[in-house]
């Protein structure tokens, strides 16, 4: 089914908005992606879903991205946004360095989030803030690292049963 | 009174001679209350074991324990995570001896291919295990193989092997403590 929203007119809106905070906007496969400055982030997605002409209202995900070699922009903090009125889906990313890598919570905006943020926090340490709750969902409590970073190894260094020699290398 | 399979018994006027250890062993052999620990693909191929075209009733494993209190035989089926391995030891502390392990799948066994920080790379880490069925996941046909040889296992182990040292020792290796009785 057609989108009643394009991709240009909702770019241009947001723009229109929010002018300096909204750093670049792309269409890969026809998704509009838009990146936001990070303390803008929570004023862009309440402005979505509060703005009745687009009615971007519902919080299909949030995850987060690891990119150990951009200085200052180590990581993206993603989150898919769609309007089931208008059939319109988009994608906004905001990058945030590795030494405070911070946010905004928007569990106030989607109680949904909740998990998401927590889950976000779990495998790459992003802090939300104003999380009501924001520990540990997926690992185990006691895990003192944040595995998805791409700074370890996969496998467990501690384990000597599939050491190279059993397998003659 | 008539034959209990693979023990010798001599049957008189009123009376049959037997050897006490082999009829108890037998007896838990042919009736032991299985707990299904089921966590992934291996749990599917555990429940067609269990269906009617396997049928594991045949075995005396009519009733499936999910009350570890209950049951002799902790079936471990499917990928175990770091963070559930608490739960499965908490699972295998409640059981009362006697009891036994039967790890099935690649999963269970070793990790399988989940060679990575969130799985535990087989459950023998954590509890200690009596067979271990290979296959990813395995057929019904090789669960219940891993099945009798449990029932070899259980048809062979002395009354008193509970209470040795060498048991007591493998338990405390695995930081298990047994209850004074």
């Amino acid at each position: 089914m057609q989108s009643k929203l394009s991709n240009t007119a909702v770019s241009d809106a947001l723009k229109a908005k929010f002018g300096e905070a909204i750093l670049s906007s792309e269409t890969p496969y026809d998704f509009l992606t838009v990146e936001v400055e990070p303390t803008k982030m929570h004023a862009v997605i309440t402005w979505l879903k509060q703005e009745e002409s687009l009615d971007i209202s519902f919080l299909t995900n949030i995850g987060g991205v690891h990119y150990p070699d951009q200085a200052e922009r180590e990581f993206a903090i993603v989150y898919h946004l769609q309007s089931m009125i208008n059939n319109f889906r988009i994608r906004l990313k905001a990058y945030v360095p590795l030494q405070n890598p911070e946010i905004d919570s928007i569990v106030d905006l989607y109680a949904g989030a909740n998990w998401m943020e927590r889950e976000t926090f779990d495998f790459y340490g992003i802090l939300f803030k104003g999380h009501p709750n924001l520990i540990r969902i997926l690992n185990e409590d006691s895990m003192d690292y944040h595995p998805m970073r791409k700074e370890y190894h996969l496998e467990d260094a501690t384990r000597e049963d599939k050491d190279d020699r059993f397998f003659g290398r | 009174m008539g034959k209990i399979e693979d023990v010798d018994v001599i049957n008189g006027e009123g009376f049959q001679l037997s050897n006490l250890e082999k009829v108890v062993a037998s007896a838990r052999a042919n009736s032991m209350w299985p707990l299904p620990f089921a966590t992934s693909c291996c749990g599917i191929e555990y429940m067609a074991t269990m269906g009617s075209n396997y049928d594991l009733a045949r075995f005396g494993m009519e009733r499936m324990s999910f009350s570890p209190r209950q049951a002799d035989l902790l079936i471990v089926a499917g990928t175990i995570s770091k963070k559930l391995g608490p739960i499965l030891k908490q699972v295998y502390e409640q059981m009362s001896e006697p009891k036994w392990v039967l790890a099935v799948g690649a999963c269970a066994s070793s990790g399988g291919i989940f060679d990575t920080y969130s799985v535990l790379q087989g459950i023998d880490r954590i509890i200690p295990v009596d067979v271990y069925v290979p296959g990813c996941p395995p057929r019904p046909e090789q669960i219940i193989d891993g099945i009798m040889k449990i029932h070899e296992l259980v048809k062979h182990e002395s009354l008193r092997r509970r209470d040795s040292e060498e048991y007591k020792a493998m338990l405390h290796s695995y930081n298990i403590e047994i209850d004074a009785k």
